[in-house]
């Protein structure tokens, strides 16, 4: 008999099945490789979005793996939040994957590439859907491992001393992560999420929870990129292939940073008063100074990865102020991020297939050469900087009401100047890439294949489209639960321990 | 290739003949950590970093060329993904009695060889999948400084020229 639940595993179960099977078969045939990418992304984001239904329809799924019992076995949960994550990383998978085909063929071996690809996916998933802390652990390492190897993909020097970089810096984040679960192991004597809650409730806070929570704060904002944290993005993000860097711009940061560092502070330990300003304080501090850095930034890609520093700022200071609103708002800005961001490096990418080059001083007029690149990314730039009617506005326009409604009107403040700011940043890019006069170097560029353009068609659509979410039913059954998932607190241990006892 | 030839090759007599004593008690240990894996310490992946030592120590003893006549490059890739698909196929066998990771075999009597369910044969594949993980990494980190070297010479070479 198939249950609604057994839906779970299968997240992670495809995209491993798919990175290993690539391995042993990927180089049999040039479209090998391709098309079982192709078919575990369509998989995934149909099963995602049928998550989002279940959910609607039962209420939480709970999964037991190898029949054994949480919290002595490891336990998967699907709740709200975790499933409006899931739709936003295998939504951004499926479009990166359309991108990739055509991109990648300037790469030797697509098969290395997409079996990394496919298992930083499962390891995404997995952190996404676990139940359980160190398990949580263990994904979060096969992500960051893969990311590694996917940063330093070209082999050039400049990126194999970026992945270096990362690496480092990566490992000594995972270090504090498992230094921390190990704390809390100590403490509460359980690893699986909702008992640990739920003993942390009964046992009251103490010095090691403290310590734990600034071990959380140091590695999972490592993870996340926040600034004093940040220093390995701006080297790593445009480093990678552009596909890969959508991936972890769009998606990686967020599931491996934001998604563990509200499920953490919010489900697990729960959100303090202390915690709730120092998550403020990291989101605002990253949000003006992400912006400040990418103004004067001339590589397309590295000022995009700047961006995403400041518009994590802003998920941050919309989640840390923990009222219904800003969660809310948080929550809507991560989805928007994640789809503008990864567009706006799939421009990039686009315009480095044509012309070969990412310093915006050397493009000039692009726009009368590639119509969808321009189109797509001038959407892209209108929607990062909050100008309406698309996706970007609604959710910072919710992040800073939120703020003005808390009474916290220098965070607010602050949250409308970092948008000015950005929206001068992609005047600059607009500029300076795509109108203007064309550069006659140019004059031969041409536009991109066909199934480069649909998936950058594809996420400018969602850019428009996503605007609505808010309103009626879409923003009912995506939005709504992944913030009363957070809202729900430590209760989160007691709903999903009832189903044992 | 001469005898003369694979004598001047790798490392002395010596340890030459010392490896060649050990390295089938080496194997077999690693076998033995492997299939006991569920009854006494060790396991898959310690096993599995046994038996990669003893290609690793075939090839410090005799160069690359001996070893990789035993298990090339694309051998060593080739088993470690099919361990890593060996170990998702068992738990996807999970899903005959209806979960994932299901233990579905019968469990048999405690402290028996032929004991636990799917344990032991988990622990096959994952020494698989390590031993022959590790065994590619060694690999890499060696061919790598090689080809840097070989860059060095080439580099020094194009120098001499102009």
């Amino acid at each position: 008999m198939i249950k609604a639940s057994d839906i779970i595993p299968f997240f992670v179960i495809i995209p491993l099945a798919g990175a290993f099977l690539l391995s042993l078969f990927g180089r049999r045939a040039r479209w090998v490789p391709d098309f079982a990418a192709m078919v575990a992304a369509i998989l995934l984001c149909y099963l995602s979005l049928l998550s989002a239904r279940l959910y609607n329809t039962y209420g939480l799924l709970k999964y037991s793996v190898g029949a054994w019992m949480p919290p002595v076995g490891i336990g998967m949960v699907l709740d709200g939040l975790t499933a409006f994550l899931l739709v936003t990383v295998n939504l951004v998978t499926l479009c990166v994957t359309v991108f990739s085909i055509n991109y990648m063929e300037k790469y030797t071996s697509k098969w290395k590439f997409y079996t990394l690809f496919l298992l930083m996916v499962a390891g995404m998933n997995g952190v996404i859907i676990t139940g359980d802390l160190f398990n949580m652990f263990v994904f979060l390492e096969i992500a960051s491992v893969a990311s590694y190897a996917l940063v330093a993909f070209g082999t050039e020097k400049h990126e194999l001393e970026a992945a270096f970089k990362y690496a480092i810096m990566g490992t000594v984040g995972s270090l504090f992560i498992l230094l921390a679960i190990a704390f809390l192991y100590t403490y509460t004597s359980t690893l699986n999420m909702a008992d640990m809650a739920n003993i942390l409730a009964e046992k009251g806070s103490s010095q090691i929870v403290l310590m734990a929570s600034v071990l959380f704060i140091m590695g999972l904002g490592l993870k996340a990129a926040l600034v004093p944290f940040h220093a390995w993005l701006p080297d790593a993000h445009p480093s990678a292939p552009a596909p890969i860097s959508a991936m972890l711009s769009g998606v990686l940061i967020k599931s491996l940073g934001v998604y563990t560092l509200c499920r953490i502070f919010f489900n697990v330990i729960g959100l303090t008063e202390s915690i709730s300003s120092i998550l403020m304080l990291l989101g605002v501090i990253s949000m003006v100074i992400g912006v400040f850095l990418a103004i004067g930034q001339w590589d397309f890609k590295r000022l995009l990865a700047y961006h995403s520093i400041s518009q994590i700022g802003y998920v941050m200071l919309g989640i840390g102020l923990g009222t219904p609103l800003g969660i809310l708002g948080g929550l809507f800005h991560l989805f928007n991020h994640s789809i503008f961001k990864s567009l706006l490096f799939l421009n990039s990418g686009a315009v480095e297939y044509s012309t070969g080059t990412r310093d915006l001083k050397e493009m000039g007029g692009l726009s009368a050469k590639m119509p969808v690149t321009s189109g797509t990314s001038l959407i892209a730039s209108m929607s990062i900087a909050g100008v309406p009617p698309f996706n970007g506005f609604w959710s910072k326009l919710l992040i800073i009401f939120a703020l003005v409604e808390a009474g916290r009107y220098g965070y607010a403040f602050w949250a409308v100047i970092a948008s000015i700011l950005t929206l001068s940043s992609f005047m600059k890019v607009m500029k300076y890439a795509f109108f203007g006069e064309l550069n006659r170097k140019w004059d031969k560029v041409k536009e991109v294949p066909f199934l480069m353009k649909l998936s950058m068609v594809m996420l400018a659509f969602i850019c428009i489209a996503g605007g609505l979410l808010i309103y009626g039913g879409i923003g009912d059954m995506f939005l709504k639960p992944a913030a009363e998932a957070m809202l729900t607190g430590t209760k989160y241990g007691w709903l999903i321990l009832n189903w044992l006892r | 290739m001469t005898h003369k030839e694979s004598e001047t090759k790798g490392m002395s007599l010596i340890v030459k003949t010392i490896t060649r004593l050990t390295v089938g008690i080496i194997i077999s240990f690693g076998v033995y950590i492997i299939c006991h894996g569920h009854l006494s310490p060790g396991g898959g992946f310690a096993g599995g970093v046994i038996v990669a030592l003893s290609f690793i120590h075939l090839m410090l003893a005799y160069g690359g060329e001996e070893a990789f006549k035993r298990l090339s490059k694309r051998t060593a890739s080739l088993w470690e993904s099919a361990g890593a698909i060996f170990f998702l196929g068992l738990a996807l066998l999970g899903f005959t009695g209806g979960y994932f990771f299901l233990n579905f075999l019968p469990k048999g009597e405690n402290f028996a060889l032929f004991s636990a369910g799917i344990i032991p044969l988990c622990n096959l594949a994952i020494s698989i999948k390590v031993g022959a993980g590790l065994f590619s990494i060694f690999v890499a980190l060696v061919s790598l400084k090689i080809s840097a070297e070989a860059l060095k010479v080439k580099l020094k070479k194009g120098k001499n020229q102009l």
